[in-house]
């Protein structure tokens, strides 16, 4: 069964890696729906892989990997709860379920991919918790992995999904999909959580990258698989339009040294155009869908606006301020007005769109972030009042978190003249 | 991140039996396993080749090629298709290539794909330094 190489343990270990990424998710549903219970059910896969990684090494990989893992975890499950002094009387139904059905054939519903993505993302849950549960159980990430990802010791990263699985068993949450009344903001709330993984991939906050490529991946594969767990659901394949045409630019985003490269400086010809044709089939799909554009429709059509463009110029900027005005009525946001008002400056004048920038400032809005003071900047420079827009761009480069991003700020302050 | 090429192979006997099975039983099937691979977003590309009868050998065994019809005589595995995917480990390749709906008298043969490290001792080469630039031109990288 085995290769001759891949029997080495490292080989093994590497073996049970991919096999958790393919199907580890699978593993965890099925046995959580015996279980009723999500927390329970990872601790009980983790147990059946560090058996696996004791065994496979001799006996081989077997032909259903993640049978036999899912068949592990579901007997440790009834040892378990026999080793209890007291069974009460639903473990011990469950313990005689499991009994019943740890032999049966591998087979997870359709249903359980679903309940795994709603309760690790569920709302007792903070932000970061889902995140990390969700690599972990949807995505089928190794903590090692997610720590790395996220730039953390794992050490902290095992804690977090150790806290969370906690949260969960404390507030009792069920392994459930949410009815009717709770969907749709459930539903925000996982694509929220994808989206939040692709954006920190995309234009990481802290650390010396700019650009973390691998993280923004991991969002597009999970946003693929959200999107396939709800088929009908327009704003799911949305998010996976938005992220395909984003991606599409990752070449040209930053340049050989790391430096970040902005939109209007890119080299177009470096942009996947195979990612952009994805992106847009599934708008298209959206579309087709025919329940109208949402805010990550709204953004994806944005995207597809600069992704057909061949160059700043000829770019349909009066669409793209539209566009922005749908996502403001639908969305409300401080930064869909600062993305508008840079829209406005090139369909119009950098006046108009300084009058929207200093709404903000008036509001008090997105104070302390470095985008307002670098979009007045721009603005200001353009408007060749030079002096104030050196003042607003070192404002800038003082607040950016990311070292490339300030680097590049300040350069642009120092060669205004 | 590497990618690496499955190489399907099946016995002429193998390829005659499934002629035999509903074509639209092997689409579906085909279909749910490339589905599988996009949404774990590890899909790079693929295709299947026309019956081998189709095709041409040419042969440098001698100065002037040979040229002949149809399989090679004494081929006794037809490669008939390949898919492309890009995984983090050998492993990975392997474990999907598991998954794979084929059966008995196929074969997968899994193969790295080279990549610019391969030609690092190379970096020099006119070629090497065209290559980057053809790639991102094609956007095939």
């Amino acid at each position: 069964m085995t290769h001759q190489d891949t029997a080495s343990t490292a080989g093994i270990a590497r073996t049970v890696d991919a096999v958790w990424r393919i199907e580890g998710a699978k593993v965890v549903a099925t046995v959580a729906r015996m279980t009723g219970d999500l927390a329970l059910a990872e601790d009980l896969a983790q147990e059946a892989v560090a058996e696996a990684l004791e065994q496979w090494p001799t006996t081989g990989v077997p032909r259903n990997a993640a049978a036999w893992l899912t068949a592990v975890a579901k007997r440790r499950a009834i040892d378990a709860f026999r080793r209890r002094e007291r069974l009460d009387a639903r473990h011990e139904a469950i313990a005689r379920d499991l009994d019943e059905s740890a032999e049966d054939v591998w087979e997870p519903i359709a249903d359980d991919g679903l309940r795994l993505l709603f309760t690790a993302c569920h709302p007792v849950l903070s932000r970061e918790a889902q995140v990390a549960l969700t690599l972990r159980v949807v995505a089928g990430l190794s903590s090692d992995e997610i720590a790395r990802l996220f730039l953390v010791p794992t050490s902290t990263m095992q804690q977090r999904i150790v806290r969370a699985k906690r949260t969960l068993t404390e507030a009792r949450v069920p392994f459930e999909v949410p009815d009717h009344t709770e969907w749709a903001a459930r539903l925000q709330s996982v694509l929220k959580v994808v989206y939040l993984v692709f954006t920190e991939g995309y234009s990481a906050t802290s650390g010396e990258q700019w650009v973390r490529r691998e993280l923004a991946d991991e969002a597009l594969r999970l946003g693929r698989l959200v999107s396939a767990l709800v088929p009908h659901e327009p704003e799911a394949r949305a998010l996976v339009a938005l992220m395909e045409i984003q991606s599409s630019r990752f070449a040209a985003r930053v340049d050989a040294a790391g430096n970040p490269v902005l939109l209007g400086d890119q080299d177009r010809r470096r942009w996947d155009r195979n990612a952009v044709a994805r992106g847009r089939a599934a708008l298209a799909e959206v579309d087709r869908l025919g329940r109208g554009r949402g805010p990550y429709a709204l953004q994806a059509a944005i995207a597809e606006c600069h992704a057909i463009a061949p160059s700043v110029d000829e770019t349909d900027w009066e669409q793209i301020v539209v566009l922005y005005e749908a996502l403001g009525r639908l969305a409300p946001n401080p930064v869909v007005d600062l993305n508008r008002a840079v829209a406005v400056s090139m369909a119009r004048s950098a006046a108009e769109a300084l009058e929207i920038v200093d709404g903000l400032v008036a509001r008090g809005e997105l104070a302390g972030s470095h985008l307002v003071p670098s979009v007045r900047g721009e603005l200001l420079a353009r408007m060749e009042r030079t002096q104030e827009a050196r003042g607003e761009l070192l404002t800038a480069a003082s607040l950016a978190r990311n070292e490339r991003e300030r680097a590049v700020l300040e350069a642009k302050a120092a060669g205004l003249s | 991140m590497s990618k690496y090429m499955l190489i399907m192979r099946s016995t002429a006997e193998a390829l005659e039996a499934s002629k035999d099975v509903d074509f639209e039983e092997i689409i579906n099937q085909m279909g749910a396993y490339n589905e599988s691979m996009i949404n774990a977003g590890v899909m790079a590309g693929g295709d299947g080749l026309t019956d081998a009868a189709e095709g041409v050998v040419v042969d440098f065994s001698t100065e002037d090629r040979i040229v002949t019809d149809g399989p090679y005589g004494e081929v006794h595995e037809l490669f008939n298709g390949f898919w492309i995917i890009q995984v983090s480990s050998k492993e990975e390749a392997v474990e999907w290539a598991k998954r794979a709906p084929l059966g008995p008298g196929s074969k997968l043969e899994v193969r790295r794909i080279t990549d610019e490290t391969d030609f690092e001792d190379f970096a020099d080469n006119e070629y090497v330094q065209k290559e980057a630039g053809w790639r991102e031109q094609l956007g095939t990288d």
